[in-house]
């Protein structure tokens, strides 16, 4: 019964009986896959079938001769197929189903080969005859429905459904369906229904991210009449959240964070392992010999960038590159790309004292020590004892001697001891961890986690601060980073909890709903999509000052204090790493505590091209700001409250207790003035100066 | 934590003085500033006074590690050099062994050094001398004690053990827990 096929007329063939037996079992699958995360295998899957989409528009040529032959081959399965295909005729289908269609035939096919039947010729061809199947396939996209239909029971109204929908489209749709992404549309309700029932499989969905990414980025061309942006962005939202296994919470903080264009390159980017990174250890030995010693080894290598001297990035490697003998002796310490760069930010100083406040593994602990070369002191903390072993197992092999390692909570710090030239705080990310490493993460944290973490980090940042000693003559600095792989951290931590901290300091700060400061953007992060390592974010902070504001007694001078601090920011340039600020009561002190600082960055410059444009304005502007201050002092009270209501309501109870009349800078104070230091300094009670540097 | 008593001294420096001999008084007066020996939870640590005196802030229950671990005291008070000390031990080595490229990685792993992997010794070596060994490469691998002497050495078949293992680096990953 062969039949020759019209090329201009494409005749549309669904799978085999058998194939379509498989179906129910695949439907299952892909409930399960949306539901949890997505096997690699079958990401690999879709993304081999979406190549050869694309090959099918030169492949195109060849059909034609060999159409005939195969026809005669396949004839048995087409056979099955005619009652459909007289059906689809007249049916159609709207635009995205057609993706979902090519996939299940190929999928089909795939799982009807391992049994040996009908569509085995086929599996066995050549790859032209395949490929040109594919297209033969791609060409009839409308059985999809039908297919679901007749084992729907709904079915009856979605074909008339589909139908009216689908009318005027039709012609395209048997024409060319290359050019898919020019007509996408959105689906209808009644899809929406159906999809709940029975869901999408993966490549349709990537698909319509793809091409619902395209429309949001171009709207006013290629938006369809009558649709408003906010549908375009919920189908978005809802196949993200599937295709990638992130809750809905995550991928909206995500896309508050980032561009469209550039969300799905991260999320993209989530889902590889970032190459193995290793530091040598200059204290014994260099790179060019370590790299000779391990090439020797066999492992594939190479110099990590231009902005590290220490670091290697492995490719391959014939041995365990955690137990190589050069390994064992502490030439080198496995450490990600990422955590170089606070360590190198924090640009630790021979003979200082340094503050790591949550070492472990111990990787920057040890960066940090090479970096002094031995010399002063490093007091490595974590508040994990287990995790702890780690930092003294990693020192000992790295020969590294300067060390004290602690077990207290960092909270607690301050009050151990203080007078650190330098503080390393690497805030944990309460579990979050990196994405890539744990899947979980993606769909187990919400807003509550996020928010109690946030907590947890702006209470380790203040310990921070107050560790840190303002009259250091080399030093003087925080450096505050945050891991984040991934979402969780970055919308979470980074612009709630560290700006809003820093909003403490900075009040006129700007993101979205909540102000921050402009001089924000001077802080660093480093995306998994743009920079291939792990997510990072961080910021560099100057501490000006070791007073601290005090009393409840002087309420309005705080407020005041906290209006100028905002005016009296400085800002840097270039990398953009620097931040600097000042909080204080007078102008004077403003600037005096301004020059030393300036100084100092000169020397500490990480990536060594960022300046700091010199605080010229610096008391002039606090002075004004001052007047300013008294005069707007109620304006500024009120936004301030209007702020924290907002922006507190996380962190919660603490804050807002305390906070029925005050604004939040000064609560802020209030509980710095409550720690130790204010204790020991009560006599100096004057007013603090923070700069940030970033 | 606390300075070791007379008699912890003693046994801990005539431990020591089997690997480095009278080079142990280069361990205790150095240039760079005054170093001491301290005991904390069985563990003995070796670091500058800078660090120490930066070390009684923190509380002896929080208190994991303070500069280098040389060794523990055993529940029957003789001391056991951990590998941690191999850092100070390798420089003044008075009697060294270097192992061939083979060997290297069964000694990592804790296994004796056997005569065919005996690629140099130190001349003169007596039976039972405390020996730090190295890789072909000069990296120091651990330490142990010598099986034979030198002489004997030249002689035994290629199967007899030449050196008693006792700790090697291998013991950074086998057993971090145990270090400190």
């Amino acid at each position: 019964m062969g039949r020759k096929l019209d090329p201009t007329n494409k005749v549309k063939r669904g799978p085999g009986r058998k194939a379509r037996k498989q179906r129910g079992a695949e439907t299952e699958l892909a409930k399960f896959i949306t539901d949890g995360d997505i096997p690699q295998f079958f990401l690999c899957l879709f993304y081999v079938q979406g190549f050869t989409d694309e090959n099918s528009k030169w492949l195109k040529p060849v059909k034609k001769k060999q159409k005939t032959d195969e026809s005669e081959e396949d004839s048995d399965t087409e056979w099955e197929e005619e009652e459909e295909e007289e059906q689809e005729e007249v049916k159609l289908q709207p635009q995205p189903k057609e993706e979902e269609e090519d996939d299940d035939d190929d999928d089909d096919e795939e799982m009807v080969d391992d049994y040996g039947t009908v569509n085995d010729e086929s599996g066995e061809k050549s790859g032209e005859e395949e490929s040109d199947e594919e297209k033969k396939k791609k060409s009839m996209a409308e059985e999809s429905d039908e297919d679901e239909d007749e084992e729907d029971e709904e079915g009856e109204d979605d074909d008339e459904d589909d139908q009216s929908d689908g009318d005027m489209e039709e012609e395209d749709t048997v024409q060319a369906n290359i050019d898919e992404m020019d007509k996408f549309r959105l689906p209808g309700a009644e899809e929406a229904e159906k999809e709940a029932v029975l869901p999408l499989d993966l490549k349709t969905v990537y698909q319509r991210i793809k091409d619902n990414v395209d429309v949001l980025c171009n709207f006013s061309s290629k938006r369809e009449e009558g649709k408003s942006r906010a549908e375009y962005i919920s189908l978005l939202k809802k196949d993200l959240s599937t295709y990638y296994s992130y809750n809905h919470f995550l991928i909206e903080k995500l896309m508050d964070i980032f561009p469209l264009s550039e969300l799905v390159d991260f999320l993209e980017a989530n889902e590889i392992q970032r190459p193995v990174t290793i530091r040598t250890n200059t204290l014994k030995t260099r790179r060019r010999d370590l790299a000779q010693a391990l090439i020797n080894r066999g492992v594939n290598l190479d110099p990590l960038g231009k902005w590290s001297k220490v670091g290697l990035v492995i490719f391959d490697s014939s041995v365990p590159i955690g137990a190589t003998p050069e390994y064992l002796a502490g030439h080198y310490m496995l450490q990600g790309a990422s955590s170089f760069l606070p360590v190198m930010a924090l640009s630790p100083q021979e003979g200082e004292l340094v503050l790591d406040m949550s070492s472990a593994p111990g990787g920057k602990t040890t960066y940090i020590a090479q970096l002094m070369r031995n010399t002063g002191t490093i007091v490595a903390n974590d508040a994990n004892a287990d995790r702890l072993k780690s930092v003294v197992g990693n020192i000992h092999r790295l020969g590294v001697t300067n060390t004290v390692v602690c077990n207290y909570d960092g909270r607690q710090f301050p009050k151990v001891m203080g007078g650190f030239d330098r503080v390393l705080l690497d805030a944990p990310c309460s579990g979050t961890g990196v994405i890539a490493k744990d899947p979980a993460v993606k769909t187990s944290k919400d807003q509550v986690d996020i928010l109690r973490s946030a907590h947890l980090q702006k209470e380790l940042l203040l310990a921070a601060i107050d560790s840190v000693n303002a009259e250091s003559p080399s030093g003087g600095y925080l450096v505050y980073c945050l891991k984040y792989g991934n979402c969780v951290c970055v919308c979470s931590r980074v612009t709630h909890d560290f700006m809003f901290l820093i909003s403490f300091f900075f009040p006129s700060c700007r993101f979205r709903e909540r102000r921050f400061h402009p001089s924000l953007q001077l802080t660093r992060r480093f995306y998994p999509h743009s920079h291939n390592m792990d997510g990072f974010f961080v910021a560099k902070l100057k501490k000006f000052s070791n007073v601290i504001p005090t009393t409840p007694s002087d309420k309005e001078d705080d407020v005041t204090e906290a209006s100028e601090g905002t005016t009296a920011v400085e800002s840097a340039e270039t990398k953009g790493v620097k931040t600097k600020k000042t909080v204080s009561g007078q102008a004077g002190t403003a600037h005096t505590n301004g020059t030393p600082a300036k100084e100092n960055n000169k020397k500490t410059n990480v990536k060594s091209k960022r300046k700091e444009s010199p605080p010229a304005a610096g008391p002039k502007r606090a002075k004004v700001a001052k007047l300013d201050a008294q005069t707007v002092k109620a304006a500024v009270k009120k936004s301030d409250q209007s702020k924290a209501s907002k922006a507190a309501k996380p962190d919660g109870k603490k804050l807002e207790k305390k906070n029925a009349t005050k604004m939040k800078p000064r609560i802020k104070k209030n509980r710095i003035g409550k720690n130790k230091f204010n204790k020991l300094k009560k006599m100096l009670n004057k007013q603090d100066d923070v700069v940030g540097q970033c | 934590m606390r300075p070791l008593t007379e008699e912890e001294t003693k046994t801990m420096f005539e431990k020591l003085s089997k690997y480095i001999g009278e080079n142990i008084k280069l361990l205790v007066d150095r240039p760079d500033g005054t170093y001491c020996f301290r005991l904390h939870k069985d563990r003995v640590y070796y670091m500058s006074e800078k660090i120490l005196k930066l070390a009684t802030n923190i509380s002896r229950d929080k208190l994991v590690s303070v500069g280098t671990c040389f060794g523990k005291f055993t529940k029957t008070s003789k001391f056991r050099l951990h590998i941690t000390a191999l850092d100070f031990l390798a420089p003044y080595a008075k009697f060294k062994v270097w192992v061939k490229p083979g060997t290297e990685q069964s000694f990592l792993y804790g296994n004796h050094v056997l005569k065919s992997g005996l690629g140099r010794i130190t001349e003169n070596t007596e039976q039972y001398q405390g020996v730090v060994v190295y890789s072909m490469a000069d990296v120091p691998l651990g330490f142990g004690v010598a099986a034979k002497s030198t002489q004997e050495c030249r002689r035994v078949d290629p199967m007899s053990i030449v050196v008693f293992h006792q700790a090697d680096v291998g013991e950074f990953i086998r057993n971090e827990d145990t270090l400190t």
